[in-house]
């Protein structure tokens, strides 16, 4: 119960953020992408915020690697540059530059985002549902 | 020259920031958007399920009841071309499945923890974005 209720406050929390720092508003995130146009730093400083207090937060879990509710924390991944991790942030990088919307926005602002907003949402569940045989057909070509 | 909105970016980014904080040292999980939702359409992540569900209402539930009870009205802005949405929605569920994150993912909780993985993710998805901006806004006029 504790866990479900801090884990909704993450998200309240996650959600509030993403709407004050105006991440929930395509053309700031479109803005920030066109680099060789009417640039708009935003981004940068949403960005900065962020990783400020976790780049804290994970050098306190060196120490002791448990959640306070004892969960082990997940390792860190190994470095490994595979066809999967190139070829989606490809993808994922076309489709955010096309609509100035990521995964967490898109969530964060479906009940006001209307038709559009709407579609997104559905359309990148279908996505998900879609891409475990992408995944396999590119892991088969990794380098071994 | 220090804008307004730089402002509300950097407040609103330490708050996603001790999001990704109080479930990282609480829940001992990883804030990332597409991941938490996606395991949740495939299963994957089928034994935490609940816990993903909680953050996702929070998430949905939060900034809704914050716009309907203030006097703002914001729109998203999003483009008008709902065959483009479409397809943008379909990259962004594709690619980040692929490559395990998105934005919240990669370029939050993995950067500060200075992970390889997700400093490249995040370059090429920075990248890609950067072209993809140039071709639809400025070549092909879609947005």
């Amino acid at each position: 119960m504790k866990r479900h209720l801090f884990a909704f406050l993450a998200g309240g929390l996650f959600g509030t953020g993403l709407y004050l720092s105006g991440m929930t508003n395509t053309q700031k995130v479109i803005g920030w992408l066109d680099f060789f146009g009417d640039w708009d730093p935003t981004l940068a400083f949403v960005l900065t915020g962020a990783i400020i207090p976790m780049a804290v937060a994970w050098s306190m879990t060196k120490a002791r690697p448990v959640s306070l509710l004892g969960t082990p924390l997940p390792s860190k991944p190994a470095t490994r540059i595979d066809p999967n991790l190139a070829v989606g942030s490809v993808l994922f990088g076309a489709g955010w530059g096309l609509a100035g919307l990521c995964p967490g926005p898109a969530m964060a602002s479906v009940t006001w985002g209307g038709t559009g907003g709407a579609l997104f949402l559905l359309s990148m569940i279908v996505g998900i549902v879609i891409a475990p045989p992408i995944r396999k057909a590119l892991a088969a070509r990794a380098p071994q | 020259m220090i804008e307004t909105d730089w402002l509300w970016g950097l407040g609103g980014g330490l708050m996603i920031g001790m999001a990704a904080v109080l479930f990282l040292l609480v829940n001992g999980r990883i804030m990332g958007a597409s991941g938490l939702l996606g395991g949740l359409v495939d299963r994957s992540g089928w034994d935490n399920r609940w816990e993903r569900v909680a953050f996702l209402v929070g998430l949905v539930a939060v900034p809704g009841l914050i716009v309907a009870f203030t006097s703002g009205s914001p729109s998203t802005h999003l483009i008008s071309n709902l065959f483009a949405v479409a397809a943008a929605g379909l990259l962004v569920g594709i690619g980040t499945r692929l490559a395990n994150g998105c934005t919240s993912g990669h370029g939050v909780c993995g950067i500060s923890r200075f992970s390889m993985r997700s400093i490249v993710a995040t370059i090429i998805y920075l990248v890609a974005g950067g072209i993809a901006v140039q071709l639809f806004k400025h070549g092909l006029g879609v947005m």
